[in-house]
């Protein structure tokens, strides 16, 4: 398995190899299913449009449902204007939607087409919106495109109409999983904060099945409430990357004052959290949620043994694995090497200074990097574990150690859909996918007079 | 099946007029008395949610991809490249002291500062990395949408990087915006295939050699053929592509027959390299136990060896008798049952005998991207309108070779042999049809949507976009394109394995509790309250 990869490393700028990202507009499309009755459109060709459906339905194995502008190589010499209008009219008359959310990609892009004067010229039925995000395949990854999206849900719909606030504390939860919405909006219920989670794709990519499809599933944002996000008292957003700039146009547009703390996976960031919300509302801790607090404290003292010490490579997306990078530390875990494909120095900087504070000197952190740089750096310095999407099962297969799966894509397993790794629940997850697996690796291949029954 | 009728009225119903007038073309009902025409291959209608992918896809994806010792460097910015690898299942195997780039993926991940600036020297410079560290056997370049507004000039720069390097580099203008779908580019594919590899390196003769043309060993299908064919006695000299090697398609003009599998992606090579080199092509179908058995027979005839044909006759007796039963015991379970097949340019033809073979019979099916001749047969090619989308995908021309040509057998045996098999032929998809069952083309979501409730069919085979909508409507949905992640379906065990999947699919127990019992049960009055997790703040 991927023998033609040498050990050691030569000097590459140019071309890149496994790739530890994809392009801008896969992430706006997620997004954009996070409104209630959204129906995503790709402006560009239709390629495009039809990979990102076909990659978010292998990882959701749910339905993935997007309309694209179909560009010919007559729109891209008079520009994809009559495509996205016609588009647009098709979709609602047809599709009927109650808002359309348009991405671009690489190609509308470099024409150059004019969005904001396409949709002013386009007929929209009474009642109906389209909002749009410019998403650029060459600039960022995946992760900025989510960015980009969550960021134009607040320039096109967010208000401030009334007079103070409404009491609501925004929650942007970033490029999480379904499971990972319903899990952050657990911890604020159980807390009693009241709240608009935009966008929010729980029950909209991980929709039951009852014989009747629904195209429209129960799910997503009401645009309502997003429109009404101006009218919040404080917003978190969760991720830098993901989430930050929504945050900041909230604030801008709406005075909302934004708070930007990690994806709350792993113990502190699940605190950071839980304090955020208590200094914003107030109120006191449920019982409940002190003790799965303490039932996971007692699990990472009852079970450190199984993994601590323990090396492990970290490669995916900057939100999730600064936060996954925080938690194994935490354990008590040794990341050699963190690594991820979207571009950005602040990300380097953060990992950074969490080695310093672990006293990890040996460790490594690269940003804009891909997953050949991963092996290479794996083969020169070996680990106990990989954490990463399904993209490391090719190295973890290579070099003998297993894979724990977090983040996007998930192409070859279940379950990110439906169990959450934000939270101390999630925490917990976390831990009993981290020690399953190495404890099922020594299991595999210690000696026969090594086997234990209890472990 | 006058059901069907009624669907196509409910499909048009839901369309704006200009919309409808457009659809009502792309759909007809077989009627077997009549000469039927249908609308295939022309634009997209935008907003419509249409299955269909690019130019890049059908190029790269498809066609060059599988080619396991090249380095397939896609040009432009990290998407195209990330979401072809892996996942269309072409699998493939390194050659003795070879190499197989299958597993990775290699991109220029074009920057801003490339698409101001432009990208040629990153590419070139790319290309100089991918040599210094893979010293692979040859590489391609693929273009993607940008590159072609932005007029990089990716022809130069593979000429250049060739007379660097000392090894092929063949570059394809395969932006996603050329033509109407995936087909430009097997197109694209095919002329530079043809124009700068096919017949470029001589082989040892060997006898009964052959060429496998558009099988792209989906889940290892071509080894299942190739299997049983090796053990009849051919020399398999090339397979376009799947677990293709640079070498092996430069010598495939040394073989004697071409057997084309799927007419849309290859059919353009396949004449070619009749008209350069005389070797003849034969369509073939190797889905289905009849329809192989009747391919080898087809092959065997085209030989006319005695000993060739009592070993393909042994060969079929030994492999079906194998797999005899069990597809006796599953035909009986499946018998009745209808099936919907929607799939890229040829399966959705190609899987109808096997269905059949299982009890199973195809009410509705349709391309994607399939031109009027997959359709309707290769005659009405003549009169075939190429539009303007389309126009600018190159055709090129080839002309006898005068040093490699010669005829395999002789020409009057040629023309008294095409009597009775298809050479240059193909007859299409709507000829297989049963009078009444709907056919239909560049099927969106709506049409889907409707087709499955109204006809409720047992099966649909299609692809991964729809098969989870489909699913949530009660119906099992079989991938077609990637089988589920199973396979081989080619070949006799390719049917066995084709028919043991479907059967778990449409009889697994998860179907009967759909309907919970509390839905079911008059008796009962409880309420279902709303879902808690659709609450949107307490």
């Amino acid at each position: 398995m991927l023998d033609l990869t040498p050990k050691k490393r030569t000097e590459r700028s140019n071309l890149k190899v496994n790739p530890a990202k994809t392009c801008q507009p896969i992430g706006a499309m997620y997004a954009a299913l996070g409104i209630h009755k959204c129906l995503p459109h790709s402006h560009g060709s239709q390629g495009c449009c039809s990979y990102h459906r076909m990659h978010l339905t292998r990882h959701y194995r749910d339905p993935i449902v997007a309309s694209t502008s179909s560009f010919t190589e007559g729109s891209c010499v008079f520009g994809g204007k009559a495509n996205l209008s016609k588009g647009i009219e098709n979709v609602f008359e047809i599709y009927n939607p109650d808002i359309i959310a348009v991405n671009t990609t690489c190609l509308s892009e470099t024409i150059g087409d004019d969005l904001t004067e396409i949709i002013r010229a386009t007929k929209i039925p009474e009642g109906k919106k389209v909002i749009y995000a410019n998403t650029p395949s060459y600039v960022g990854s995946h992760v900025t495109g989510f960015a980009n999206m969550a960021k134009a849900m607040v320039t096109h719909l967010s208000k401030k109409t009334a007079e103070g606030s409404n009491g609501k504390v925004n929650l942007i939860p970033g490029y999480v999983e379904p499971s990972d919405m319903m899990e952050i909006k657990r911890l604020a219920k159980l807390l009693k904060v009241p709240n608009t989670m935009f966008p929010d794709t729980s029950n909209v990519v991980s929709t039951p099945n009852t014989g009747k499809y629904e195209m429209y599933p129960e799910g997503g944002t009401p645009i309502a409430d997003i429109v009404d996000a101006g009218n919040a008292k404080a917003t978190i957003a969760m991720g830098k990357f993901c989430s930050e700039p929504a945050a900041f146009e909230l604030e801008k547009l709406c005075e909302v004052q934004p708070h930007v703390l990690k994806t709350p996976i792993g113990i502190k960031a699940t605190d950071a959290f839980v304090m955020q919300l208590l200094e914003l509302n107030g109120g006191n801790i449920p019982k409940e949620l002190e003790f799965e607090r303490g039932q996971l404290v007692d699990v990472m003292v009852d079970v450190h043994n199984h993994y601590h010490g323990k090396k492990v490579g970290i490669f995916g997306d900057p939100d999730i694995i600064l936060a996954v990078t925080e938690f194994v530390i935490d354990l008590g875990m040794v990341p050699t090497i963190v690594l991820t494909g979207t571009p950005g120095k602040q990300f380097e900087a953060e990992v950074s200074a969490m080695f310093a504070e672990a006293g990890l000197t040996d460790s490594v952190v690269m940003a804009d990097a891909d997953l050949m740089t991963f092996h290479q750096m794996i083969k020169e310095t070996p680990v106990d574990m990989i954490i990463g999407n399904t993209y490391g099962k090719f190295i973890a297969r290579a070099e003998d150690v297993p894979l724990v799966r977090v983040g996007f894509p998930i192409l070859d397993r279940m379950g990110h859909s439906y169990f959450p790794l934000v939270g101390y629940r999630g925490a917990l997850r976390l831990i009993e996918k981290i020690s399953n697996a190495l404890l099922d690796k020594m299991d595999m291949t210690c000696a026969d007079e090594d086997f234990e029954l209890v472990m | 099946m006058s059901g069907n009728k009624k669907v196509i009225d409910k499909i048009l119903d839901v369309y704006p007029a200009k919309v409808m007038k457009n659809r009502k073309e792309h759909m007809l009902l077989k009627d077997g008395g009549k000469i039927q025409e249908i609308a295939a291959n022309t634009r997209t209608i935008p907003g419509i949610i249409t299955n269909r992918g690019c130019c890049y896809a059908g190029c790269k994806g498809v066609v060059i991809g599988p080619i396991v010792d090249m380095v397939h460097i896609v040009h432009g910015p990290v998407g195209c490249s990330y979401y072809a690898w892996g996942t269309r299942r072409n699998k493939g195997k390194a050659r003795e002291n070879g190499k197989n780039f299958l597993n990775y993926c290699f991109t220029t991940d074009m920057q801003e500062s490339d698409i101001v600036f432009g990208g040629e020297k990153k590419l070139m410079a790319a290309i100089d990395e991918a040599v210094e560290i893979f010293n692979p056997r040859a590489i391609s370049i693929s273009a993607t949408c940008p590159v072609g507004l932005i007029g990089d000039d990716i022809h130069k720069v593979a000429k250049n990087a060739k007379e660097k390097h000392g090894i092929p580099v063949l570059s394809f203008s395969c932006e996603g915006y050329k033509g109407v779908s995936q087909s430009a580019g097997h197109h694209i594919a095919n002329n530079k295939l043809m124009q700068e590899v096919v017949g470029t390196m001589d082989a040892e003769k060997k006898t009964f050699s052959i060429n496998l043309l558009g099988e792209y060993n989906i889940g290892g299908d071509e080894w299942e053929i190739s299997r049983v064919l090796q053990k009849i006695g051919y020399n398999v000299v090339c397979t376009m592509t799947g677990n293709g090697s640079y070498d092996d398609i430069a010598k495939s003009h040394n073989a004697d027959l071409n057997l084309v599998q799927c007419h849309r992606s290859i059919n353009y090579i396949a004449d070619m390299i009749e008209t350069k080199y005389g070797l003849p092509w034969m369509k073939v179908n190797f889905i289905g136990v009849e329809n192989f058995t009747q391919s080898l027979r087809n092959m065997a005839k085209f030989f006319g060896d005695p000993e060739l044909l009592a070993r393909t006759e042994e060969v079929i007796a030994e492999e079906t008798s194998d797999i005899e039963e069990e597809m006796e015991t599953i035909r009986q379970k499946l018998e009745g049952k209808t099936a919907v097949l929607y799939v890229g340019g040829s399966r959705a033809h190609h899987y109808q005998g096997l269905l059949k073979e299982l009890g199973i019979s195809t009410v509705v099916a349709g391309y994607e991207f399939a031109h009027r001749d997959d359709y309707e047969g290769r005659d009405i090619i003549p009169y075939i309108k190429i539009d303007a989308d389309s126009r600018n995908i190159e055709e090129i021309k080839v002309e006898k070779d005068e040093k490699n040509y010669f005829l395999r057998i002789p020409e009057d045996r040629l023309e008294e042999l095409k009597k009775e098999l298809p050479f240059n032929q193909y007859e299409g998809l709507i000829k297989d049809m049963e009078d009444g069952s709907l056919v239909i083309d560049d099927l969106n979501h709506i049409e889907t949507e409707i087709i499955v409730k109204a006809l409720k069919p047992s099966i649909v085979g299609s692809g991964v976009k729809d098969k989870y909508i489909i699913q949530k409507m009660g119906v099992y949905s079989k991938q077609l394109h990637s089988y589920d992640y199973s396979g081989p379906y080619a070949g006799y065990k390719g049917a066995i394995n084709f028919a043991r999947d479907i059967a778990a699919g449409m009889l697994t127990p998860a179907w009967s509790y759909i309907t919970a019992p509390w839905r079911k049960e008059p008796l009962l009055t409880g309420k279902v309250s709303n879902m808690e997790g659709a609450e949107s703040a307490c």
